[in-house]
């Protein structure tokens, strides 16, 4: 087997698992909240996601049905010796992991308006390219977009006079019109930058930090923990049908702006958020950050 | 009879009339056995737009909001592998129309409805509930048997994928056959301290001066 065959089998695998386990972060996020809540119904919805995380790993089956949009965040150094293959092997890899786990059917052509039946199409899986100079490894965060937790997303341009005030309330507004029926509790991620795509991307960004890091700038930080203990404080708890706890957290990722525009952007994930991180060195050696277990 | 109760679970048996209906409120747990059919954006659209006829018989039983992951077997045959509740929210536009054509008494999904929903579920005697999402195994390992699959054209999610349940859920009410609605009186708490919560978090994030 060559190189490109091997990564592309690595990563068919990783897929699959990563449909199947949710990341280590999140299991310990999800026991802490639901020891955390004490009505009827939050109890009841979360036996029933914990029976579903077992069943899911007993009977090897995606632990929800909407498998998503494949998405890759791909920190890749500019001396790994299949930069050239990587992202038609990651569609590759789609493929097969579609059949192999599998994976549902989710890529439409658009205007053509047809389903392809193999989870790619133009443009799809998504790969986002960080070029990493000097660099012989590959870093992968694998991400299922899920359409419940992609269509709270949201990116407008504020004015500067609206200030992180107006941020404040760009984020709740979206919590209590979108958010309840995205799966919480939710990890949120928003981008602080210029223009709607320059947030929007530091907004999906910010959903592949772990759970409980912290944004370097201790202002940023700050409003990241006021956002949380807000949007939890609102009580749309799990499933969005009232509770204690309705976020797993909040992670902002930031960049400089031009003096007249705020871009602002939200991305949430879902309380199944299947996310992976992955880290290939020259040879293919990996490393899995994200999931503790996986074997190749 | 069409409801019975079984180690303290409300379980609804189809097919299911009006009457069955009138003692369930919004907030209960119920749980649901036999005809239950996954039903999408483009199968409304189907019903409601087009005025075609729907090919699997809704009516005195359920639909599920949903898209499942299937495994074909031999003759035919399909495996249930995954399924879970989609947003309900997008097929609000069509709901009303959709339950008096079909006559559906039971609409399991994902989130809220409005009151396109809601009237229906008023006027024509039918609930919508909730399945805890995310839980397509604890949903699919409650399927016994896909009994058939109609309008295959429009591809794995969007099938209607007719299925014999037992007690599939748990499925928490959120529009009872009176019109309650649990997410829209939610909302009023929701926005109500979300208006509160901007007004403090303002006062701590003055970072431009």
């Amino acid at each position: 087997m060559n190189q490109v065959e091997k990564m592309t089998d690595m990563i068919a695998k990783f897929i699959g698992h990563t449909a199947k386990k949710l990341p280590d972060d999140v299991i310990a996020k999800l026991e802490e909240l639901r020891a955390k809540e004490d009505s009827p119904m939050a109890k009841v919805i979360y036996d029933t996601m914990f029976r579903n995380q077992e069943l899911a790993v007993k009977l090897n089956r995606p632990s929800c049905q909407d498998t998503g949009v494949l998405q890759f965040w791909v920190k890749c150094g500019t001396k790994f010796p299949l930069i050239d293959d990587l992202e038609a092997l990651l569609k590759e890899a789609v493929i097969k992991a579609t059949f192999e786990t599998p994976l549902r059917h989710n890529s439409v052509e658009t205007f053509d308006e047809y389903n392809t039946g193999k989870n790619v199409g133009k443009g799809t899986p998504t790969v986002f390219w960080d070029i990493v100079p000097h660099s012989d490894k590959c870093e992968i965060y694998t991400y299922m977009a899920g359409g419940g937790c992609t269509l709270p997303g949201h990116a407008m341009v504020l004015m500067p006079g609206e200030g992180y005030e107006g941020v404040t309330k760009f984020v709740l507004d979206r919590m209590t019109t979108y958010g309840l029926n995205a799966c919480p509790p939710l990890l949120v991620g928003v981008g602080v930058a210029t223009s709607v795509e320059t947030a929007a991307l530091l907004s999906k960004k910010a959903l592949m930090r772990p759970i409980g890091s912290h944004n370097p700038n201790e202002r940023a930080a700050k409003m990241e923990k006021l956002l949380e203990d807000g949007i939890n404080a609102i009580g749309i708890g799990p499933q969005g049908m009232g509770g204690k706890y309705t976020v797993m957290g909040v992670n902002i990722e930031n960049t400089a702006r031009h003096p007249s525009a705020i871009g602002v952007a939200v991305n949430v994930g879902c309380w199944s958020h299947r996310r992976g991180h992955i880290i290939f060195d020259k040879d293919l050696n990996c490393e899995v950050l994200s999931h503790s277990g996986v074997k190749f | 009879m069409s409801v019975e109760i079984r180690d303290g679970k409300k379980i609804l048996v189809t097919p299911i009339s009006a009457e069955d209906l009138k003692d369930i409120k919004i907030g209960d747990i119920v749980y649901l056995s036999g005809s239950l059919t996954t039903c999408r954006d483009v199968a409304h659209r189907r019903v409601v737009e087009e005025g075609r006829e729907i090919p699997v018989d809704v009516r005195n039983n359920a639909i599920l909001h949903a898209g499942p992951i299937i495994r074909p077997l031999e003759n035919d045959k399909f495996e249930m592998v995954s399924v879970g509740p989609t947003t309900s929210m997008r097929m609000e536009k069509f709901e009303y129309d959709f339950v008096k054509i079909t006559g559906v008494r039971v609409i399991v999904g994902k989130g809220g409805m409005k009151e396109n929903t809601s009237n229906a579920c008023k006027d024509f005697g039918c609930i919508h509930c909730v399945i805890p999402a995310g839980n397509a195994v604890v949903a699919a390992v409650c399927v016994e048997e896909i009994v058939k699959a109609e309008w295959r054209d429009l591809g794995m999610p969007e099938t209607l994928w007719n299925c014999r349940v037992k007690e599939f859920g748990p499925l928490i009410v959120s529009i009872d056959a009176q019109g309650r609605n649990y997410f829209e009186e939610k909302k009023i708490e929701y926005n109500k301290r979300k208006d509160e919560q901007v007004a403090e978090i303002s006062k701590q994030v003055g970072f431009i001066k």
